[in-house]
């Protein structure tokens, strides 16, 4: 039984609006940031699903690097966080709101 | 077998979108990105990227949610306080999310017979092939997030590390 690519592209869709719909209505930086991970995830699901398509080993080349810079990318931004939380004493991104205290 | 693998995690995977959406605590939402994570991990492997699979299942729920659950301990996150954001996200976000999703899916819809259908088995990638282009078209790529993964890892020891 065979599963239409269109199903696994409109599943990574819904997934990139719920990820930019939790990004919008979040308080707390950490889940912010966690929404930000799922859009990423999202669009790996449409990379690999567009590989099977076109039988191209490329979009999955493109997945490998997204990882490899979304792991970069939690480091720095965690580290940027525990920095954030160290001068200003809360994670509410409401309260976050100079570059500089 | 397909259908119904498909159907089991794609909707665990909506599921626990939706729980990270109305989960008011982080380490709540931490949880339920780990099986979503998890599960895509699994349409990988439909979709016949094998590597790529095993390699969701160890960077992103080991790695980076581990880094995330960490910090959420570390910072004793409670739970998310009820205060309103800004208005204009609120009236133009929900909407615009709206609207981009259905977009996406009836631009994806309209396409459904051009796209075709994944089976079982019918193109997989193994390691080998993948490794292969990796290590032999797009070599300078590969070596240039080494230094980026450095980078990264500098940052974040200097950012986080203690001041003075």
């Amino acid at each position: 039984m065979a599963v239409p690519i269109a199903w696994y592209l409109i599943l990574s869709a819904a997934l990139f609006s719920l990820g930019v719909f939790a990004f919008l209505i979040k308080r707390n930086i950490i889940s912010i940031f966690m929404s930000i991970e799922l859009m990423l995830n999202a669009v790996n699901l449409a990379f690999v699903a567009f590989a099977n398509h076109w039988h191209q080993v490329s979009g999955q080349i493109f997945v490998f690097f997204v990882m490899v810079v979304a792991a970069a990318e939690a480091a720095v931004g965690l580290a940027i966080i525990i920095a954030v939380f160290r001068s200003r004493g809360t994670l509410n991104v409401d309260q976050i709101n100079l570059m500089k205290l | 077998m397909h259908l119904a693998l498909f159907l089991i995690f794609g909707l665990l995977c909506i599921g626990g979108a939706l729980n990270l959406l109305l989960q008011r605590h982080p380490i709540n939402s931490a949880l339920s990105l780990i099986v979503v994570m998890s599960s895509l991990s699994v349409l990988y492997l439909l979709l016949g990227a094998e590597f790529l699979a095993l390699a969701q299942i160890i960077v992103y729920s080991g790695a980076i949610m581990v880094l995330f659950v960490f910090v959420i301990m570390l910072l004793n996150a409670g739970e998310e306080q009820r205060t309103h954001g800004s208005r204009a996200a609120y009236l133009a976000g929900i909407p615009g999310v709206l609207a981009l999703f259905a977009v996406l899916a009836s631009t994806f819809f309209t396409l459904r017979t051009n796209l075709g259908s994944a089976r079982l088995g019918s193109f997989l990638v193994s390691t080998g092939d993948l490794s292969r282009v990796l290590f032999r078209n797009l070599l300078l790529p590969f070596e240039v997030t080494s230094v980026l993964i450095l980078v990264a890892i500098l940052g974040a020891v200097v950012l986080a590390g203690k001041e003075q």
